[in-house]
C-alpha cells in the first residue's frame, strides 16, 4: 500500500468552495494546503455551466462557467494549493483521516483540519419515484450539461423539461444553443419557481409551460417515446418525445457524511456545523453547497474562503472556544435552518447568519423567538429554493436559553 | 446493430448443433452450461441484444433452501440441488455470497401463530436447521428492527447472491466450453423433420436436434409457435422494488421475510450483495409482457412498509427503483414439458425461485435428455472462468493500482473495467447489460455525474446508444 499522506488541511472537493477554503488557507500561510478532486478536472459544477455570468464579485467580470473554472484553478496554483485530481475519497474516519481511492492506490490522508465540499446534485427520477418504464434518455441538468460542454453529445433531441428552478432554465438555455428542442416544461406548483423576469425565459422561446402539472407515465424502451402529463384537474395529455430533464431539487452530496460517523441534518441533508462551519467532529468543517441546497458558484466561493479563514484561525487557536451552544430550531414550512448550531463565546451576543428555505410557497411574518420572546422579525413573501437570511449579529440572547426558534407566523405588517 | 456485437457472434460454421436453448435468463444460461459441460454442441438463442432482458433482471437476488416450498414439489427438490451445486461451484466461478440467514418475522398474533406451520414445513422439506427466535432473541440479532415484532423462524441456509454476475457467470463458462450464443436472434418459425428442428432466427436458421425452451415470459408462446399448441399460459406477476442507498445496509444483516401467502412470498427487505439495502416485491397480475412499469404510490407505500419494519429507514435516500416480470402460469408449480418425440423440453413458470433452481433445472434437464437417448461426453477438464466481483465485501477493482480511472463515484467503477466487459466473451449488449456487468450509474447519482463519460466510453458499443448526436451538429 502507498504511503499515507500528512498534511495540514485536507479539502475534499474541488469546486468553487473547496478551491476558495483551499486559497484562504494558504494566504494565511498554512504550509500543506490538499485538494482532493476526484474527477479528472478541478473546477466542480462551473466546468460544464457553459454560460455567464459567473465570477462577477470574484474577479470583477462576467464570464462563462468553464473560464470561471480555469479561473479558480489558476488562483488556487498560484497560491500553492497541493490540487490532487483523480483521487475519490471514499471514507472519512474520525478525527480527521480519510481513506482516498488515488490512481496508485489506496491511501490515507492523515490532516490536522479536514474541509468538506463535496457540492450538490439533483434528485434522480428514482429518488423522485417518477413512474413509468426506464428508458434510456432520462437524466438532470448535471449529466446534460457534461453531455453538451465536456463531450459534445447530445443525449436528445426533442426532451421534456421538469422544473422551474433557475437551473431548469439554465438547461432551457442549453438547450436552445445545441440544437435541442424541449416540446414542453412541466412545474408542479401554479407559477415558476425561479424569480420573474427570468419565469418568462421558455414563454419567449416559445416552449409550452405545463403549470400544477406532474410527469404522469415515462413511456418507451430502449428510449423514452412519449411522457404522459397529470394536469390540473385530472387532466390528462401525452406528449412525444426523446427524453426526460429532470432539473433541480438538488440534494447535499452527502453519501460520506452519512456512512460515517460526523452527525448529519435531517432538514438540510448535509452535516450539522455551527457558524464557522465545524462539524460534530471538530477535526471536520464543511462548505459550500454539501450545506444545504442550493447557491450559486459566488456564494459557494465566499463561503469556502469564510470557512477557509475559520480554519486558519482555529489552526492558530485563534478560533473562540465555545462556551455556549445554541441550537437553532425551525417549525414548518421553515425545510431547514444552517448553521443547526451557534458556538457563543464568553458572552450572549448572537453572531452570523442563518440561512432558511421553505417547504411551500408563503407568506407571514419571519421570527426569531427565544423562550417565547421575540428577537427578531421581518415580513416575507416566499417560495421553495429561495434563499431567506435571517442576520443575527448583536442580537441579545435572555440569560438561561440555550435555543433559538425560527418560524413564520401567519398576518404581515410593517 | 453495431458491427462488434455482430462478430462476436457469427452464425456459420454450427451446422446441427445437439441442443438449441431459446431464451437467455439465467435459466436458459444455466441449461447451457450444463449441456456444454455434458459435450453438447449447443446453441443459445435469445432476442433481445443482451442476457437477462426478461424476467431474470429484476427479482430480490436470493439463495433460497425451498424451506417454504410446496413439499414434495419438483420446485423444491430442484431449488435443493440448486443450491448445493452453486456453493459447490460459486469459488470457481468467481461469485459471491452473503451468508446472512433469513428470519420469517410475525408482526401480529395472527402471523405468530403461522410460525409453528412453517418451522414445520420447513423440516419436513429437508431444511432440518431452523430455529424458533423469540422477540427478544430477534432484536438482539438485528436491533434496528421494530420492537412490535412478535418472534421469528430463523432459516440459516439463506443466502444473498448476485443475481446479474451469476447467470453471466454460467453463460461464460458454457462459451468458454464450446457453446454459442446468438443475440437479436428471436425465434420467429421453425419445423421438426423427425430428426432435427430447423428455427427461423432473425439471425437466420439454425439447425439443432433438440428443443429446450427457456423463454420465460414467452414459454407459452414459443410452444404454440412451434409445437402448435400451449401446455400453460404465461400470467405475468409484476414486482417492484425500491433500493435504498448505503448507508442503509448497515442497518439489517439478516434477510427478513414475511409470513407467507398462498400467492406469493410477500415483501422482503434484505441487504444486496452491492452493499444496498431493497425492499420488494409487489405481486401484481397484468397481461403485458415487455412492459414492466415502476409507479410512484407503490413504491411510497414499499417505502413506508420498509420504515415500518426498520424505522431508521425514514428519510434514507432512495437510488433505484425497478420492477420486473415473473412467468406465473395458472399454476404454481413449474411447468416441465417433455415431448420425447419431438425431441423438446420445456422449462416453464420459473418464478422467483429460479436464480436459486437455476443449476438444478439445467441438472434435470440433462437428465431427461439422457432419458430420452441422448448421449452425454462430460467434458474430462473443462474451463472455469471466474467474472469479475462486484461484491462490496470483497476486493474491488479500484483498491489495485493503474485502474485507469474512476469512471462511476457512487459505485466506484473502473474506466479498466468498463473496458474489460466489453472485451470479454460476453460483452454488454445494452446499456442495462453494463449498468449490470459493472455497476457504472446504479449508484446514488443514476448518471448525473459519469452519465456523459459514459456515453463517449460506450460510443458504437451499445444497441442504443446513450447519446442522440454530436452537440455541434
Amino acid at each position: 500500500m502507498p504511503e499515507p499522506i500528512d498534511t495540514d488541511v485536507a479539502i475534499v472537493g474541488g469546486g468553487p468552495a473547496g478551491l476558495a477554503a483551499a486559497i484562504a488557507l494558504r494566504r494565511r500561510g498554512i504550509a500543506r494546503v490538499l485538494v482532493l478532486e476526484r474527477e479528472s478536472e478541478a473546477g466542480g459544477i462551473p466546468r460544464h455551466c457553459g454560460h455567464p455570468p459567473f465570477g462577477i464579485r470574484e474577479f470583477g467580470r462576467p464570464m462563462t462557467g468553464p473560464r470561471y473554472a480555469r479561473r479558480l484553478r489558476a488562483e488556487a496554483a498560484a497560491a500553492g494549493v497541493d490540487l490532487r485530481t483523480g483521487h475519490s475519497v471514499v471514507s472519512l474516519e474520525p478525527g480527521g483521516r480519510l481513506t482516498v481511492a488515488a490512481p496508485e492506490g489506496v491511501r490515507t490522508v492523515a490532516a490536522r483540519r479536514i474541509i468538506l465540499a463535496t457540492g450538490a446534485r439533483e434528485a434522480t427520477r428514482a429518488a423522485r419515484l417518477a413512474s413509468g418504464d426506464r428508458p434510456i434518455g432520462v437524466i438532470n441538468t448535471g449529466a446534460l450539461q457534461s453531455y453538451i460542454y465536456l463531450k459534445r453529445l447530445k443525449p436528445f433531441r426533442r426532451p421534456v423539461v421538469v422544473g422551474t428552478e433557475l437551473v431548469g432554465l439554465s438547461a432551457l438555455w442549453t438547450c436552445m444553443r445545441h440544437g435541442i428542442r424541449p416540446v414542453a416544461v412541466v412545474e408542479e406548483g401554479m407559477r415558476a419557481t425561479a424569480r420573474w423576469p427570468l419565469s418568462l425565459f421558455p414563454r419567449l422561446l416559445g416552449i409550452p409551460v405545463h403549470y400544477g402539472s406532474r410527469l404522469g407515465d415515462i413511456a418507451g424502451l430502449p428510449r423514452v417515446t412519449h411522457v404522459e402529463i397529470d394536469g390540473p384537474g385530472g387532466r390528462k395529455s401525452r406528449l412525444a418525445c426523446d427524453g426526460v430533464l429532470f432539473t433541480g431539487r438538488f440534494l447535499p452530496e452527502a453519501a460520506l457524511v452519512r456512512m460515517g460517523t460526523l452527525a448529519l441534518d435531517r432538514g438540510s441533508g448535509g452535516p450539522a456545523v455551527d457558524q464557522h462551519g465545524r462539524c460534530s467532529d471538530p477535526a471536520y468543517f464543511a462548505a459550500g453547497n454539501l450545506l444545504r441546497p442550493i447557491e450559486t458558484a459566488g456564494w459557494c466561493f465566499r463561503e469556502g474562503r469564510r470557512i477557509g479563514e475559520a480554519v486558519a484561525d482555529d489552526l492558530a487557536g485563534a478560533l473562540p472556544v465555545a462556551t455556549r451552544t445554541v441550537r437553532v430550531g425551525h417549525a414548518a414550512p421553515i425545510r431547514f435552518a444552517v448553521p443547526q448550531s451557534l458556538s457563543l463565546a464568553g458572552s450572549s451576543r448572537l453572531t452570523g447568519t442563518i440561512q432558511l428555505r421553505v417547504g411551500t410557497e408563503s407568506a407571514g411574518r419571519l421570527t426569531v423567538r427565544a423562550g417565547g420572546r421575540l428577537l427578531w422579525s421581518r415580513r416575507i413573501d416566499t417560495r421553495p429554493e429561495r434563499r431567506i437570511l435571517v442576520p443575527l449579529q448583536g442580537i441579545d440572547l435572555p440569560e438561561g436559553i440555550d435555543a433559538i426558534e425560527i418560524a413564520i407566523e401567519p398576518g404581515g405588517g410593517a | 446493430m453495431p458491427e462488434a456485437i455482430a462478430d462476436s457472434n457469427r452464425i456459420s460454421g454450427i451446422g446441427t448443433a445437439d441442443v438449441a436453448v431459446i431464451g437467455a435468463g439465467v435459466v436458459g444460461c444455466a441449461v447451457t452450461r450444463r449441456l456444454a459441460l455434458l459435450g453438447a454442441r449447443v446453441v443459445l438463442l435469445e432476442k433481445a441484444p443482451d442476457i437477462l432482458a426478461g424476467a431474470s433482471k429484476g427479482n430480490s437476488a436470493l439463495l433460497h433452501t425451498g424451506f417454504d416450498a410446496p413439499p414434495g414439489s419438483l420446485e423444491c427438490a430442484l431449488m435443493q440441488r440448486g443450491h448445493a451445486e452453486f456453493l459447490d461451484i460459486r469459488e470457481r466461478l468467481g461469485l459471491p455470497l452473503l451468508e446472512t440467514g433469513a428470519m420469517v418475522v410475525a408482526w401480529n398474533e395472527a402471523e405468530e401463530d403461522e410460525l409453528d406451520a412453517i418451522e414445520a414445513q420447513a423440516r419436513r422439506n429437508g431444511v432440518g436447521d431452523v430455529v424458533r427466535l423469540g422477540r427478544r432473541e430477534v432484536l438482539a440479532r438485528e436491533p434496528a428492527l421494530a420492537p412490535h415484532l412478535r418472534g421469528a423462524v430463523l432459516v440459516p441456509r439463506e443466502h444473498v447472491i448476485d443475481p446479474w454476475s451469476t447467470p453471466l457467470a454460467y453463460l461464460t463458462q458454457a462459451l468458454a466450453n464450446g457453446a454459442q450464443a446468438l443475440f437479436g436472434a428471436e425465434v420467429c418459425g421453425g419445423s421438426f423433420d423427425g430428426e432435427a428442428w430447423t428455427l427461423q432466427t432473425a439471425r437466420g436458421a439454425v439447425r439443432a436436434a433438440r428443443i429446450v425452451n427457456c423463454a420465460g415470459l414467452q414459454g407459452d408462446r414459443i410452444e404454440r409457435l412451434l409445437l402448435g399448441d400451449a401446455s400453460f399460459e404465461i400470467r405475468p406477476r409484476k414486482g417492484q422494488f425500491v433500493v435504498f442507498d448505503k448507508p442503509a445496509a448497515g442497518l439489517l444483516t439478516t434477510i427478513l421475510l414475511p409470513v407467507p401467502t398462498e400467492r406469493t412470498k410477500g415483501i422482503v427487505l434484505t441487504r444486496t450483495i452491492y452493499g444496498n439495502l431493497l425492499v420488494g416485491p409487489t405481486a401484481e397480475e397484468q397481461d403485458e409482457r415487455d412492459r414492466a412499469t415502476i409507479e410512484a404510490e407503490t413504491l411510497a407505500a414499499l417505502i413506508a412498509k420498509a420504515v415500518e419494519f426498520v424505522p431508521a429507514l425514514d428519510g434514507m435516500p432512495v437510488n433505484a427503483a425497478y420492477a420486473g416480470l415473473r412467468p406465473a402460469t395458472e399454476r404454481k408449480e413449474y411447468r416441465i414439458r417433455h415431448e420425447k418425440d419431438r425431441h423438446w423440453i420445456t422449462v416453464g413458470g420459473i418464478r422467483s425461485t429460479g436464480l436459486t433452481a437455476a443449476l438444478g433445472l439445467a441438472a434435470h434437464v440433462a437428465e431427461l435428455l439422457a432419458g430420452e437417448g441422448w448421449q452425454a461426453s462430460p467434458l474430462e477438464d473443462p474451463v472455469w472462468t471466474p467474472v469479475p466481483n462486484l461484491a462490496e465485501h470483497r476486493p474491488r477493482d479500484w483498491q489495485a493500482p493503474n485502474h485507469g480511472e474512476i469512471v462511476c463515484h457512487c459505485e466506484m467503477v473502473t474506466r479498466r473495467e468498463i473496458e474489460a466487459t466489453f472485451a470479454s466473451p460476453l460483452p454488454p449488449g445494452d446499456f442495462g447489460g453494463l449498468r449490470r456487468r459493472t455497476r457504472a450509474a446504479m449508484g446514488r447519482c443514476q448518471g448525473f455525474y459519469c452519465g456523459a463519460r459514459l456515453a463517449e466510453l460506450t460510443a458504437g458499443r451499445l444497441a442504443e446508444p446513450l447519446a442522440a448526436g454530436d452537440a455541434d451538429a
